[in-house]
């Protein structure tokens, strides 16, 4: 803010409430899809059966006290936590990808914050009606209606909130039974727990603080705009058209029609204000590309209906990007994807897709990890032999018990001492731990940096694997 | 004017004039902010309520909280909540959780728990902790001893026998370790002739015609040192007398010197001071036998053998 030009802002801002007007149009529906569908995948996944032999029938459960993730017909475990790495980074490249193509398609139409204020607004609209008659609720005094509608609204974001977070623990315990459970006072704490704060934080996010939080909470909406480049498509107002040479006016007689409107100076936008009152930010869009615009594309919706009611060309308000409109001759927008970041996203992309999926379809079995036990690093046996103590922890994976023995490679077999388990039988989803020893002779020793061990499953001995640790010796001990 | 004259008129002052035109804002707290530290007060008033707070004279407020625990007596205690009563509930939670661990190690017999992968397990971790806890500050971590002061358990080599028998026997009563200082009695060249010998033994540089007399010495009634380190010098385990002949050595820093005449003299140092400081202290009566149980399985799957 320029100082002295105006008075100055107070540091904080009451914040002006929102009361958006409902509209139809392609992104109107494009939204509901999103929404219907994501909610549908949220609401019903925790209820779709799934038969197991040896866990609830549930396809989605994570069963955090078995150290389990059941999903669908696969089983991840801790030990897969790669998965879940690879997972959240191709969602962030996703991400990068979507903004430097489309800018905040995400924000827009994907987020949850916004599927849930979509939701709300939809239930504030369905009780108490059309923005002018939010607005008139609003102004009027407290009075038997406007308590059982703004109380009814608001019951209702609670109810939503409450199933919201019911929802959410389901995915972790078998649902029936958590619901049961939940209403008769038997559930876990943490069921409670976990219910009780995403129902406020559900209510506060979706219900009270809607845009503010993309405004003030989300790091997101703050950094997308190093994600833009001038050839970035984002929802934009064709000021050039909107504003004419005398700015925009109002369509009283005269300037009904494109050629009047012309011959006075004036752009095509006539100012009917519907694309601020559809906006769910609450900002306007003719003031240009903007920190707070989630690019819902509400009010393109807005615009183009206008437009076929006065009979002007639609796309006033557009996707376009910042040099198309600022060319001298704007072209139609399009998408320009031969750019380096778009294509070194998709890259990335295509590349970390592959490895996950080759990553969960060739896993194995089982998992074998040795570790080296480093106090002492070595012993000195009495006959001058060295000796390296070792920790095999070998995890079953498998549905069913699975015995696992231990040899090494390119040693001779005597070398290796497992002491009285020589083999390991270990149940579904459980790990035992063999001690192993490794003894050479000096000479040996000093040549030796590394063991191979190989770790194989009796029942499926061409699934054996190699698991290398580290040998230590200094000869500098020696006598 | 200047801009905070103008800025002035908007922003809430706090009325005050000082030398004529100096103002001071009045910038009230956040809304949510102030209601956040009303609600901290109303939590505290609460907890005054539940938990022990204010210190009255040589008392305090104890709170309406109450907690029921058992105690070391084995009495079942209540008292009004506090963090002390809560660590030794917890503790008896534990305890109850490894009861039937330690009572199914009890119930078998060392190769019965070695061959158990679930029961050796719990040994491995529980051990460790014991061995840490107990055994760790003379032997060092991973049992890897001190040389010239606390014998290494992760080597094959055992003064006093290496089976699980024997090592449970060792922790039981303990053990105590002692060798006559020789330099009170024989010369010193028959010391060192003594000390040519044993440094023969492990094949280290010395002189063959000493080492010769030595040997003779070693086996006649002057010495006497087979009488404890056996004929061949291989050790007696009964009298935890070591073994001459291996590469291990505990008092005598023969590995640690570089040229052999030091490592001679490290062990004609030890003939002559002899030793009287090997004490391995008796833990029959301060851990639990199933403690010890687990202990010597742990300890000899640190160094095993015989």
């Amino acid at each position: 803010m320029e100082p002295g030009t105006d008075s100055a802002p107070a540091l904080y801002q009451k914040r002006i409430p929102i009361y958006t007007r409902s509209v139809k149009g392609p992104f109107r529906r494009f939204k509901t899809a999103v929404l219907l569908f994501g909610f549908a995948v949220f609401f019903l996944l925790p209820w779709l059966p799934w038969a197991r032999p040896d866990a609830p029938s549930q396809a989605v459960l994570f069963d955090l006290p078995g150290r389990r993730f059941l999903i669908l017909g696969l089983t991840v475990y801790p030990q897969d936590v790669i998965w879940l790495a690879l997972l959240l980074f191709i969602a962030a490249i996703l991400l990068f990808f979507a903004t430097a193509l489309i800018g905040r398609a995400f924000c827009g139409y994907f987020c949850f914050q916004t599927l849930w204020t979509d939701c709300f607004i939809w239930i504030e609209h369905f009780v108490q009606g059309e923005r002018p008659a939010r607005l008139r609720l609003a102004r009027q005094p407290w009075n038997r209606e406007k308590l059982a509608r703004i109380g009814g609204t608001h019951a209702l974001w609670v109810l939503v909130s409450f199933w919201t977070g019911m929802t959410f623990a389901a995915y972790f315990a078998y649902a029936p039974q958590l619901v049961v459970d939940f209403f008769t006072g038997q559930a876990a704490p943490a069921a409670y727990i976990t219910v009780g704060i995403l129902t406020a934080s559900t209510y506060l996010a979706a219900g009270l603080m809607r845009e503010q939080v993309c405004t003030y909470v989300c790091p997101y909406g703050r950094f997308q705009s190093v994600m833009y480049e001038a050839q970035t498509l984002a929802v934009h107002y064709d000021a050039r058209r909107g504003e004419g040479e005398c700015g925009r006016a109002a369509a009283h007689a005269g300037l009904r029609t494109l050629d009047e409107r012309h011959a006075r100076g004036h752009g095509d936008c006539i100012d009917c204000k519907l694309c601020v009152q559809v906006c769910p930010a609450g900002i306007d869009i003719r003031d240009g590309l903007q920190y707070k615009c989630i690019s819902c594309g509400l009010c393109i919706d807005a615009c183009n209906g206008i437009m076929d009611s006065m009979g002007f060309p639609r796309g006033l308000i557009r996707y376009d990007s910042e040099a198309n409109l600022g060319s001298p001759e704007p072209a139609r927008p399009r998408l320009h994807w031969r750019r380096l970041k778009v294509v070194g996203y998709g890259v990335a992309i295509v590349l970390m897709s592959a490895y996950l999926a080759y990553s969960i379809s060739a896993r194995s079995g089982f998992e074998g990890a040795v570790t080296q036990v480093r106090q002492p690093l070595f012993v000195v046996l009495s006959n001058g032999d060295i000796r390296n103590r070792y920790q095999i922890r070998v995890t079953n994976k498998l549905e069913s018990p699975e015995t696992f023995s231990v040899g090494i490679k390119g040693l001779p077999e005597s070398a290796l001492d497992l002491g009285t388990l020589r083999e390991v039988a270990v149940r579904p989803g459980h790990s035992a731990v063999l001690q192993a020893s490794v003894i050479l002779d000096p000479e040996t020793a000093s040549r030796t940096r590394e063991i191979e061990f190989v770790i194989t499953p009796r029942s499926h001995p061409n699934e054996a694997r190699i698991e290398s640790a580290g040998f230590h010796y200094s000869g500098q001990n020696r006598n | 004017m200047s801009e905070q004259n103008l800025q002035s008129q908007t922003v809430q002052t706090t009325g005050h004039a000082w030398d004529g035109d100096l103002q001071e804002f009045n910038n009230p707290l956040p809304t949510w902010w102030v209601y956040t530290f009303y609600v901290t007060i109303v939590f505290s008033v609460v907890y005054w309520f539940i938990y022990p707070s204010w210190p009255i004279g040589k008392g305090f407020l104890t709170g309406f909280s109450e907690i029921t625990y058992v105690n070391k007596a084995g009495e079942t205690v209540t008292s009004h909540w506090n963090t002390r009563a809560l660590l030794a509930k917890k503790l008896n939670e534990q305890t109850e959780l490894q009861k039937p661990y330690f009572s199914k190690v009890a119930a078998s017999d060392f190769g019965q728990i070695a061959k158990d992968p679930e029961l050796s397990g719990f040994v491995l971790s529980a051990g460790k902790v014991l061995f840490d806890d107990n055994c760790a500050p003379c032997h060092q971590q991973g049992g890897q001893g001190k040389p010239g002061f606390y014998p290494n358990l992760a080597d094959d080599d055992w003064l006093y026998g290496g089976s699980y028998d024997k090592i449970h026997q060792t922790l039981v009563n303990g053990r105590r370790g002692y060798m006559p200082a020789f330099g009170e009695v024989l010369p010193a060249g028959d010391i060192d002739a003594l000390a040519n010998y044993v440094a023969s033994l492990s094949g280290i540089g010395h002189d063959a015609g000493k080492a010769a007399s030595g040997r003779a010495l070693f086996v006649s009634q002057s010495a006497a040192c087979y009488a404890c380190h056996g004929e061949n010098a291989k050790g007696r385990q009964e009298t935890g007398a070591p073994n001459l002949t291996d590469g291990i050595w505990l008092w005598a820093n023969v590995p640690g010197a570089q040229k052999p005449e030091d490592k001679i003299a490290a062990i004609r140092a030890t003939i002559a001071a002899g030793l009287n400081k090997g004490v391995m202290p008796a833990w029959g009566g301060r851990l639990t036998p199933e403690q010890i149980k687990v202990l010597t399985v742990y300890v000899h799957e640190l160094g095993g053998g015989t």
